[in-house]
Order: structure tokens, then sequence, then C-alpha cells
């Protein structure tokens, strides 16, 4: 079991209000990942979640009970926080006991567990040794194990991936990813990398000051963002997002084109550029175009390689079933 | 970063030690400000009733009353500069490479854990004393007549005395300070140019600003209440009456509790006035 | 900011260290070494520096003479017990201002250790009327407790700075695993704090081993501590040398040789993680 429902929860610091009331509802067994820049709340959320915070007003129900005043021992919740926060003076083996140990369960139901997610996590050979001699990608291992053994209804994690290299990061989503699918528990999972939450969520939560921008699976945010925030934090590389006379040819304030939408040419087109930065991946290049009304530089990524370069004179041409369009509030036009 | 839970925890933890000093503070300083104003001689007839402000002024008109505020200043600035001068040069000492560094360290950290009853009569037997003290023998041996520290220089001497027992303190907090420094930036300097009076100057002592904010403050604390030292060398005699053993002799020798309880609440003014100005350094410096 | 030099420099300057290092040390040294002559060579013009008839003598007359084991009981109790009773009282204080704190955390440091600055001779007076009030002068109880709330800033403090070092999330983590405020702080933060603790715990007992106006003034025969037996030589007797030595050594040896062993944390000590 694992519901979690948000009802007009409110949080200020002071006179500061960093998440104004807001309602959310995460099903059992869901992934949800929230998503936004640094400083928009997302931590926050999850700490209010956790029972780290206090909530200034609004109830926080799990699995139907108001878990508003709950402290978070109490809450059945697991947290793998972004310092791993392992306990340095204990062993693995304790570490992921310690949970267990507060709980007040028998020493062979422990023992047992600790075995089954050390093998799960492939931790069986370092369980004597202490977190300081483990690697990133291990400590990470550690801090999930002791979150698991405690079959909590839910997990909630705090950019658990920051501090890891880009290669281990890949591999640590996919395994976050697999363990979801086998413990089909309820996963909540900050990050402020829209890739992380592209890859992993079957929800998407994207935040910005405390407001929620959208919720939604990440195709949805991908085909239909609401707004122009969403539009420009979700996709990689950015959608372009043209204002002025282009726009207006449309009925609209803004249009967006992604740049995998736009078709590159060398003899003819819609809009006319001169290629500025290329930057050539192999499996594709990202082409940055300048001279472009309404938008400088526009991004176009084309498959493959493209025998354009510096200084080169091109024609675009966007692909009009997946043109997006903002009112002058930034919203979308359907 | 909490929760109303844990704060009202951290409010019931809190509570103990800060009850606790507000008691050891306040009681005593109520029954004092009381005494003060009472013609209290225990050994001759006890609580004699009202004094007024008569304990007040006759205490400040005392004529040891301004020596003594002026003796216990001397000291406390005097240690003061010793050992931070001292203290500094020991440090950067220290900090070169050398052989048996940490035997050095042992040595130079020793005198911290004397207490202050044993080197005082060790220095005012043993070394001072005008007959038999090593200074005695040193001054005969090159055709001097041996100078009677405790009475002839009896506060350069006490001076000594406190700044030998506090030099270790500075030196070692110092020594961390200095141990913290970059060595690429004085490298820099000194392939800029600069020779070793303005490296010292603009770059080490800035440094060393935070470290001797916490001598000074640590040090004054314990310098203003010095005891032991004078109790044991001259016993207030020879210009060495610093205002705590003024009252000490009030109260204790004098037994007269008015009259010392008004010059603790004077001690207690001038402690705050120095508080403030300490706390107000100390409190930037700190975060 | 130690960096390579040549072999010379390296010579003259552990000459130099030497030398300081030696002089600061030398009236300990040379108690010590009075300790172990006779009266009369004690005292012999010109001063004997080694080479003299080693006795043990005096520190059996001092033994003998002071009744040395009940003094030095008295101090034990009295700093051990003012330390561990500090200790109790601060963690949870320290805890509270370190890991959650508040706007006026800093003013209630400050405060606390300002009250350090009172001046004893001040309330001697008062104290000393408590005490009999509450028949605990002249008693160990008595100086427990006076030691514990005079050192008690200093405790609070220095854990204070030791504990804002142990990352908050390392807390938390205990709260999300099912951990107690009281677990919390037994389990984990203890046990992460232990080599400032230690520290804490050394500094305050040297400090109340070797404070010497509360335990002159609010002790007689039967709770006096080493600083009231060493000044008892302050009288005319002290000039026998060689005893009043063997005395001083009697009573700094014990803190000297727990000083030395622990000087490494003791440094960080003393600093009040103040300066790094």
């Amino acid at each position: 079991m694992g519901h979690i429902q948000l009802k007009q929860v409110k949080k200020s610091f002071g006179d500061v209000t960093v998440i104004p009331p807001l309602d959310l509802e995460i099903n059992d067994g869901e992934f949800v990942v929230f998503v936004g820049p640094s400083g928009c709340g997302k931590s926050t959320l999850l700490r209010l979640i956790a029972g780290l915070e206090d909530t200034t007003a609004g109830n926080i129900e799990i699995d139907g009970k108001d878990a508003t005043g709950l402290p978070p021992a109490k809450r059945g919740l697991a947290m793998v926080f972004q310092s791993y926060a392992l306990y340095p003076h204990m062993s693995v083996r304790k570490n992921i006991a310690f949970p267990m140990k507060m709980a007040g369960m028998p020493k062979e139901e422990q023992d047992k567990r600790i075995a089954a997610a050390a093998k799960a996590l492939n931790l069986t050979d370092y369980l004597d040794r202490r977190p300081g001699q483990l690697s990133g990608g291990q400590r990470q291992r550690v801090a999930i194990g002791r979150a698991i053994v405690r079959e909590p209804a839910a997990f909630l994690f705090d950019e658990p991936l920051s501090n890891l290299d880009a290669a281990l990061r890949v591999g640590m989503r996919m395994e976050i990813s697999e363990l979801h699918t086998k413990l089909a528990t309820t996963m909540i999972y900050v990050t402020h990398d829209q890739v992380e939450a592209m890859t992993m969520a079957d929800k998407i939560v994207v935040l910005q000051a405390g407001v929620i921008e959208q919720v939604g699976s990440p195709l949805e945010l991908y085909r239909a963002p609401r707004n122009k925030f969403v539009a420009g934090f979700i996709g990689s590389p950015k959608m372009n997002l043209i204002e002025g006379a282009e726009a207006a040819k449309h009925n609209a304030h803004t249009i967006g084109i992604r740049p995998e939408h736009i078709d590159v040419s060398t003899t003819e087109g819609l809009w006319q550029g001169t290629v500025g930065v290329a930057e050539h991946l192999g499996s594709d290049t990202f082409m940055h175009i300048h001279g472009v009304p309404g938008c400088d530089p526009l991004t176009v990524r084309a498959g493959g390689e493209v025998g354009v370069k510096h200084g080169d004179t091109v024609w675009l041409t966007p692909n009009l079933t997946h043109l997006h369009k903002f009112d002058a509030q930034g919203l979308r036009i359907e | 970063m909490a929760t109303q839970q844990s704060r009202s925890a951290a409010r019931f933890m809190l509570a103990p030690a800060v009850i606790l000093l507000l008691g050891w503070m306040l009681v005593p300083l109520i029954m004092t400000l009381w005494f003060s104003f009472r013609n209290y001689l225990p050994l001759r007839g006890g609580d004699l009733g009202w004094a007024g402000f008569d304990n007040y002024v006759r205490f400040i008109g005392s004529s040891s009353f301004w020596p003594s505020v002026q003796t216990t200043l001397i000291i406390v600035g005097g240690v003061l500069v010793i050992t931070i001068v001292l203290g500094i040069i020991l440090a950067l000492l220290l900090d070169q490479p050398m052989w048996g560094q940490g035997i050095v360290r042992i040595l130079v950290i020793a005198p911290f854990f004397v207490m202050p009853t044993v080197s005082a009569l060790v220095w005012k037997n043993m070394f001072m004393d005008p007959v038999n003290g090593l200074f005695a023998h040193i001054w005969k041996f090159f055709g001097a007549t041996p100078v009677e520290w405790l009475s002839q220089a009896s506060m350069q001497s006490l001076i000594m005395i406190v700044s030998w027992q506090w030099l270790p303190f500075a030196t070692l907090i110092l020594l961390t300070a200095v141990q913290s420094l970059d060595s690429e930036q004085l490298e820099a300097a000194e392939m800029d140019g600069a020779p070793f009076h303005s490296r010292f100057i603009y770059m080490i002592l800035p440094h060393l600003a935070r470290a001797i904010t916490i001598v000074v403050l640590i040090q004054t604390i314990f310098l203003l209440s010095i005891f032991a030292e004078i109790f044991v060398t001259t016993g207030g005699a020879f210009g060495t009456r610093t205002l705590s053993y003024l009252i000490f002799q009030r109260v204790l020798e004098s037994q007269n509790i008015g009259l010392g309880s008004a010059g603790g609440v004077y001690a207690i003014i001038l402690a705050n006035i120095v508080a403030i100005f300490l706390m107000r350094i100390v409190g930037k410096n700190l975060d | 900011m130690a960096r390579a030099v040549t072999n010379n420099r390296k010579a003259l300057n552990t000459a130099i260290a030497w030398t300081i290092g030696l002089l600061i040390f030398f009236p300990i040294l040379w108690t010590i070494l009075t300790s172990f002559k006779t009266e009369a060579q004690a005292i012999s013009d010109p001063p004997v520096f080694l080479f003299f008839d080693w006795t043990l003598e005096n520190y059996s007359v001092v033994q003998e003479r002071s009744n040395y084991m009940r003094f030095l009981w008295n101090s034990v109790v009295i700093a051990g017990g003012s330390t561990i009773l500090g200790l109790i009282i601060a963690v949870p204080a320290a805890w509270s201002m370190a890991f959650v704190p508040s706007k006026r955390t800093k003013d209630i440091l400050l405060w606390m250790l300002s009250t350090k600055m009172l001046p004893a001779v001040g309330v001697l007076y008062p104290i000393y009327l408590i005490f009999i009030k509450m028949g605990i002068l002249d008693t160990r109880t008595g100086l427990v407790i006076v030691m514990m709330l005079i050192n008690l800033p200093i405790i609070v403090w220095m854990l204070y700075t030791y504990f804002r070092e142990i990352p908050g999330e390392i807390l938390e983590a205990s709260r999300m695993d099912g951990a107690s405020l009281k677990e919390e702080i037994i389990y984990i933060l203890t046990p992460m704090a232990v080599p400032g603790i230690a520290s804490t715990m050394l500094l305050n007992f040297i400090l109340a081993w070797n404070e010497a106006f509360w335990t002159l003034n609010l002790t007689a025969a039967k709770a006096a501590p080493l600083t009231a037996f060493i000044a008892s030589y302050s009288s005319p007797e002290g000039l026998f040398y060689a005893k009043l030595s063997a005395a001083s050594t009697m009573a700094i040896a014990p803190i000297l040789i727990l000083g030395w062993f622990s000087q490494k944390q003791l440094v960080r000590g003393l600093t009040f993680g103040a300066v790094k």
C-alpha cells in the first residue's frame, strides 16, 4: 500500500511562502518524479511528505489516514538522501539493520532480510565494511538497502544520483527502475534532471516556485506541455520558442517547435539561417542556427551526420503537426 | 529545518542547561546585591540593618579601589600581549620543518597542565626566592645582587608566572591556525617579491585574526578571575592586589560582607563592560 | 604551510625550537629533579643539576604527612564527577543548538559564555551561605556541582561546535528509520561525536582539576582536592624545597601524563572548533 494524498498543503518559512496551497494525489505503486529547477520547492515537498518538515496548512494522507501531525518514524516511509546519510560508525550490515532494530524486529527476521537485500543489491561481500570504505555507487546501494528492508509504504528519493559520476548515474537509474518494477511500491523521486524524470517516471510533477505547473506521464508532458515553462523544461535539447511575426501567423503569442521536429535543407525551406556552432555527436547533430527572426539561436537536431559546417547557409522547415502554440500568458493554445 | 515536534524537543532539552546557569547567575547575584545594601559583619554582630549606598561609597572611596582596578587591567592586558606576541612567534617557529616536532610540542604544552597553585609555589620558592632561588644563583654567578622578585618587581613577576601558564594555550591555538594557512598563497606572494614582514602583515596576521580573537576571549575570562597565583605568591601585597583579590580580602579577611558585596557588584559591572565589549567582537568573528 | 627546506635550515630550526621548548619546560623539569634530592642538595650553592644522590625519601614523607591519596581521590571525584554531570546536561543542550538552531541560539551561547566572566569572588559569600544551608560545604558533592556549573558553558560550547560538523541528514535518516529522539542521540549522534566528546571531557577534567578558587574556599579538611593539598605548602614549611617539589610533582603528574597522551584531541578541543 502506498497511496499518498496532499490536500491544500502549504509551507512557509517565516514570512516566505515556499509552497502555496497545492493538491496532489499519488497512487499506490506509482513512480512519481518531482522535477524543477533548484529552489522550486521539490525537496521541501518531499520533506513535508516524509515528516521532516511541518506543513503550515493543509493535510497529508497516507493510505487514507491523516498523517499530517505524525513524526517521520510513524509514517511508514523510507527515504534515500542525496548524501546517502549512512551511519559512518556502523558496518554496512548494521546500517541496513538499523531501521529493523528500531522497529524491534526479531534477530532471525533481520538477518533474513539483510541477506536478501544484500543479494539483490550486490552487497553480500561488503556487509562487514564501513561506509567510508565503499565507493559512491556502493554507498548508494547501502542507502537503498536500508530503505527496502523495512518494506515501507513508499520510498522517497531526494536527488539520490547527483553525487555520482555520469556513467554510474545511468547504471543506478536503471537499477532503481528495475527495483520499482520488482517491488511495485510507490516511489517518489526528486530531481532537477529532466532526463532522469523522463526515463524513470510513471508520472512527472513539474514544479516551479512551489507551484505545480503540470502533472502527467512523460510523453504527455513531451507532447502537450501545458505552458511555456514546461515546454522549455522537458525535452533535450530545449524546445525553440519563437515570438513575433512568425508566431502571429499561427494566431499565437509564442510558438514552440522542438529541435527534432525541424527539417534541415541546404537548398530550400521556410526559414533561412546561418550555422553557428554544430555539435556532432555521431548519432545526432545539433546545430545552432542564427538569423531566424524571433529566436536566436534556433536549435535543430538532425539524425546522423550532416554535412554542414560553421557559416553555411541552411533552410529550415518546421513540422507543423508538432507545433506548440502559447498565448501571451504563456499558456498552451489547442 | 525542523518540525514543531523537534523544536519543542529542542526547547525541552536546552532548558536544564539554561535554567541551571540562570540560577547560578541570578541567585548569588541577587544575594550579593542585597548584602551590598546591608551592614553585614558576621563576626561583629551579624546583620546590622540597612546601609543604603554607604558600602558603595566606602568601597569606591577607599584608597585601594582604583589601584586594584588598574592592577587587574595591567595583569590581564600584560599577559594577553605577552602570550599573543610570543605565541605568534612560537607558532611560526613550530610550524617550520624540524626534527622531533612532536616532542617540542609536548614540552611547550606542559605548563598548561600545571595547576596554578603549584606553578605559583614553584616559581615563588624555587626560582624567585632571593636566597635559594635559581634566579638568585644566576644573578650571583654574574656578580649581581639577587633581586627580591616578589616585592621589588612584584607585578612583572606575577605577569611572568601567569604568562608562562597561558603561553601554551595561545601557542597551540595560533599554531593550529598557522598550519591551516595556504602555503601556495604564501609562495605566490614570495614569487611576487613580497618580503617577510609584508607577507606577515598582509597575509599571516589577517589569517590569524580569528584565532587571536579566541585567545583573547578565553584568556580574558580566566585572567579576570585569577586568584591562586596571587593568593600563593604575594597575598595581594606589593601592589598586586587585583579587584577580585581586594574583594576577597574584604569578605574573608575583614569579614565585612556588606562592603565586600558592594565591591563584588563593582567587579560584576567591570566584568560586564569587558564582556559586552568582547562578545561584540567574538559574535562578529564567529560564524 | 610547512615546506621543504635544506637540512641546514632544518637543523637551525630544530636547535632554536628545542632550546625554547626546554626553556618553557624547565620549571617543571627542575621541580621533578628537585623532588629526588635531599633537602640539603635542594638548596646547595651552586645548584646541582643531575649529579646528586637520588632519593625517594621526600615522596614517602609527603604521603605520610599529608595523606596524598585522600586529596588525589577528592580531585578525581570532583573533576570526574563534574565532567560527567556536565556532559549529561550539555549533550541535549548542544544537540538543540546545533540541529534545531533558532534566531536566539547564538545569543544563548554567548550569554552562557558570559556567565563565566562573572567574578567568582563577587558571589563567594552567597554561595558559601547557600552551601551551609544545604549542608554541602566541604563535601565533594558541593564541589562537583560548582565545578559542573562553572564549566558547563565551555562544555556546551565545545560540544556545539563538534555537533555542528555532523551532517543533519544523517540524523534525519535515523528519524526516518524509526529512531526516537533518545535513540537518535544514543545510537547515532553520540557515537559519531566520540572524538569531540572525548576532547571536551578531557579539557574539562583538566580545568576542574586545576581550578583553585572554589576548591580552596569551599573546602576544609574533608573534601579538599590537590589544589588545597599544595596550597598547604605555601606556609613557611614550603621552604623545604625537596618536599615541596615532591608534593608538586604528585599534584601535577596525573594530569600531565593524561594531557600528554591525549594532546592531539586536546588541541582540537582547545580551539573550540573555531580555528581549523
